[in-house]
Parts: structure tokens; C-alpha cells; sequence
């Protein structure tokens, strides 16, 4: 069945805080191979004018994705999420993710359009720090594959 | 946040330094419990098969994360990197050997903006085909 348009602008309740940690930053850095200092070293981060080690680009995507569960989960949307690949992924950063950030993750239905029987779902999650400064948008493009005789 | 490279020394067809990255089975877990994102699709062969897939691909997420690194190798500061979008057009294909894939990752200066920041177009092929689609970060530089 096909998404109902109406529900463009939906916004999701702020997830709780998900708080950065250090060594999880740099479980991440090893994980995509990345030896830039500036993920595990803090000197090396300070250097660079940030106040403590940074994550990388993508980073972020770890928590908007668990937030978007509540998008992708929303019985009232109806997504058929064993058909759905991820199409596109953007990120706009005010500044980069950083230890000890405690960051909440506000998820808005951007757009949804019907492309030759494709679902296309564009999630935007606002990611902000404590004190609800914006760090980052995450806009994660969805796309549900027609089901088989649809 | 600062750069090394610098605003005035760059060139619309600068190209940055290309880059070629691995990707094995074990790469793949290692994401996976990194990212949390635990679909079996990137580490059990009989479940991507029987979905449709040609073998165990890799996340989107962590190719992404790899062309990235051509810009962020390149300005040295990964908080010199203010936008980045990339479209997953193929998957990359990963063997269950030791050599498993590579992602091979080039990048150029493909526009000037205003408060010396660049954008930056990265082309990310595996296997001879292109696995990333508009693959674009816009740079703060010095």
C-alpha cells in the first residue's frame, strides 16, 4: 500500500541523550580504517582547534539511524521495511560529533513521493547537544521497493 | 576548525589525492558492531543470496565513510567538512576471501563557493563500477 503524503511534515518526540564516548569514537575510526589522529587523540583534536577528539563524517548516522526506528516503525506510516534500501544519505554539520556530547535526535518525515512504483522516504533527523545547539542534520533518502504483482 | 589547504592555492579540476581501500568479511563485522547496524545481509551469504543479491555486500555507510577520507586526508581536520551526501547506486560486492573488495575513491575540486569553501565531487568505484552517485562534500578551507 502505498504511503499517505499526509504525513509529510510528521515530527517525532527528541530521543533521550546518546551520550559520545571516547573509545566509542575511536571504535568507530577503527572500524573504517581511519587513522586521523584528531578521532583518537586529543592533543591532536585540541591542534586543531576542537575541544576534545572528534568522530568522523558518518559517525552521526549511528544515532539518527536507531532514531529513525521510530519513523520506520510508526504503525500509522505502514512502511513495509523488508522492501526498503537505503537510497541516498546527506549530512549537514554545524560542527563535528565530539566526546562527551550528549545528543538528542529529532526525526521529521521530509518528503515521500511514489517514483515507477517505488515508496521514497526522506528522514531528516536534527541532531542537537545538551544545551540545544544544532550540530548536525542527517537526511537519510529511504526507498521501498515495489512488492511483487503490486 | 582549520584546514591546511588553502582557499587560494585551489583550482575548479584540482584533483585531490586518490585512494584505494579494502574491504574483507571481517572488515564487514567489525562495522557492523561498530555502527550497530547488524543486517545480515552484510555478513551471511546464504541470507543475501536468498534476497537476491550476488554474494555478502558491504554497508553504504561504510563506503561512504571510505570516500570521505579522500577529503579528509586531503584538509588534514575532519570538522573542515560541512556538508556531505552521497547516492548508494551499487552495492559493493564482498567474497568470502582474504583479498575480499576494494573501493577505489578519487576526488576533485568541482566548484569555488563563497566563504572559501569548496565543493568537492568524489567518485567511488568497485570491481569497475561506479558504487557511489553524486558523491559531494562541500570543504571549509583556509
Amino acid at each position: 500500500m502505498p504511503l499517505d503524503p499526509a504525513f509529510v511534515g510528521r515530527t517525532y518526540p527528541p530521543t533521550p541523550a546518546y551520550e559520545v564516548g571516547r573509545e566509542k569514537i575511536r571504535e568507530f575510526a577503527e572500524a573504517v580504517r581511519d587513522a586521523n589522529p584528531a578521532y583518537t587523540d586529543r592533543d591532536a583534536a585540541k591542534a586543531l582547534g576542537h575541544p576534545d577528539v572528534v568522530a568522523p563524517p558518518t559517525f552521526p548516522f549511528v544515532i539518527t539511524y536507531r532514531a529513525a526506528a521510530q519513523v520506520v516503525q510508526d504503525p500509522e506510516l505502514g512502511l513495509d521495511y523488508s522492501r526498503v534500501v537505503h537510497g541516498d544519505q546527506r549530512f549537514v554539520y554545524t560542527r563535528p560529533v565530539r566526546a562527551g556530547d550528549r545528543l538528542s535526535v529529532t526525526c521529521v518525515i521530509d518528503s515521500i513521493k511514489s517514483l515507477a512504483g517505488n515508496e521514497v522516504l526522506t528522514v531528516r533527523g536534527e541532531v542537537a547537544d545538551e544545551s540545544g545547539e544544532h550540530v548536525v542534520t542527517s537526511y537519510m533518502t529511504l526507498v521501498a521497493r515495489a512488492a511483487e504483482g503490486e | 576548525m582549520s584546514a591546511i589547504v588553502n582557499y587560494d592555492e585551489v583550482e575548479v579540476g584540482t584533483e585531490l589525492p586518490a585512494q584505494s581501500f579494502p574491504v574483507t568479511r571481517a572488515t564487514l563485522v567489525q562495522y557492523a558492531g561498530a555502527s550497530g547496524d547488524f543486517n545480515p545481509i552484510h555478513w551471511n551469504e546464504a541470507f543475501a543470496t536468498s534476497v537476491g543479491l550476488p554474494d555478502v555486500i558491504a554497508h553504504g555507510m561504510f563506503t561512504m565513510a571510505e570516500a570521505v577520507r579522500v577529503v579528509t586526508d586531503w584538509v588534514v581536520d575532519p570538522g573542515a567538512v560541512v556538508e556531505y551526501g552521497v547516492r548508494f547506486t551499487k552495492p559493493v560486492v564482498v567474497p568470502n576471501d582474504e583479498s575480499g573488495a576494494r573501493i577505489e575513491v578519487s576526488g576533485k575540486v568541482a566548484a569555488k563557493l563563497d566563504d572559501r569553501r569548496v565543493r568537492v565531487d568524489l567518485v567511488a568505484t568497485s570491481a569497475g563500477q561506479k558504487v557511489l552517485g553524486m558523491s559531494r562534500a562541500v570543504v571549509q578551507l583556509a
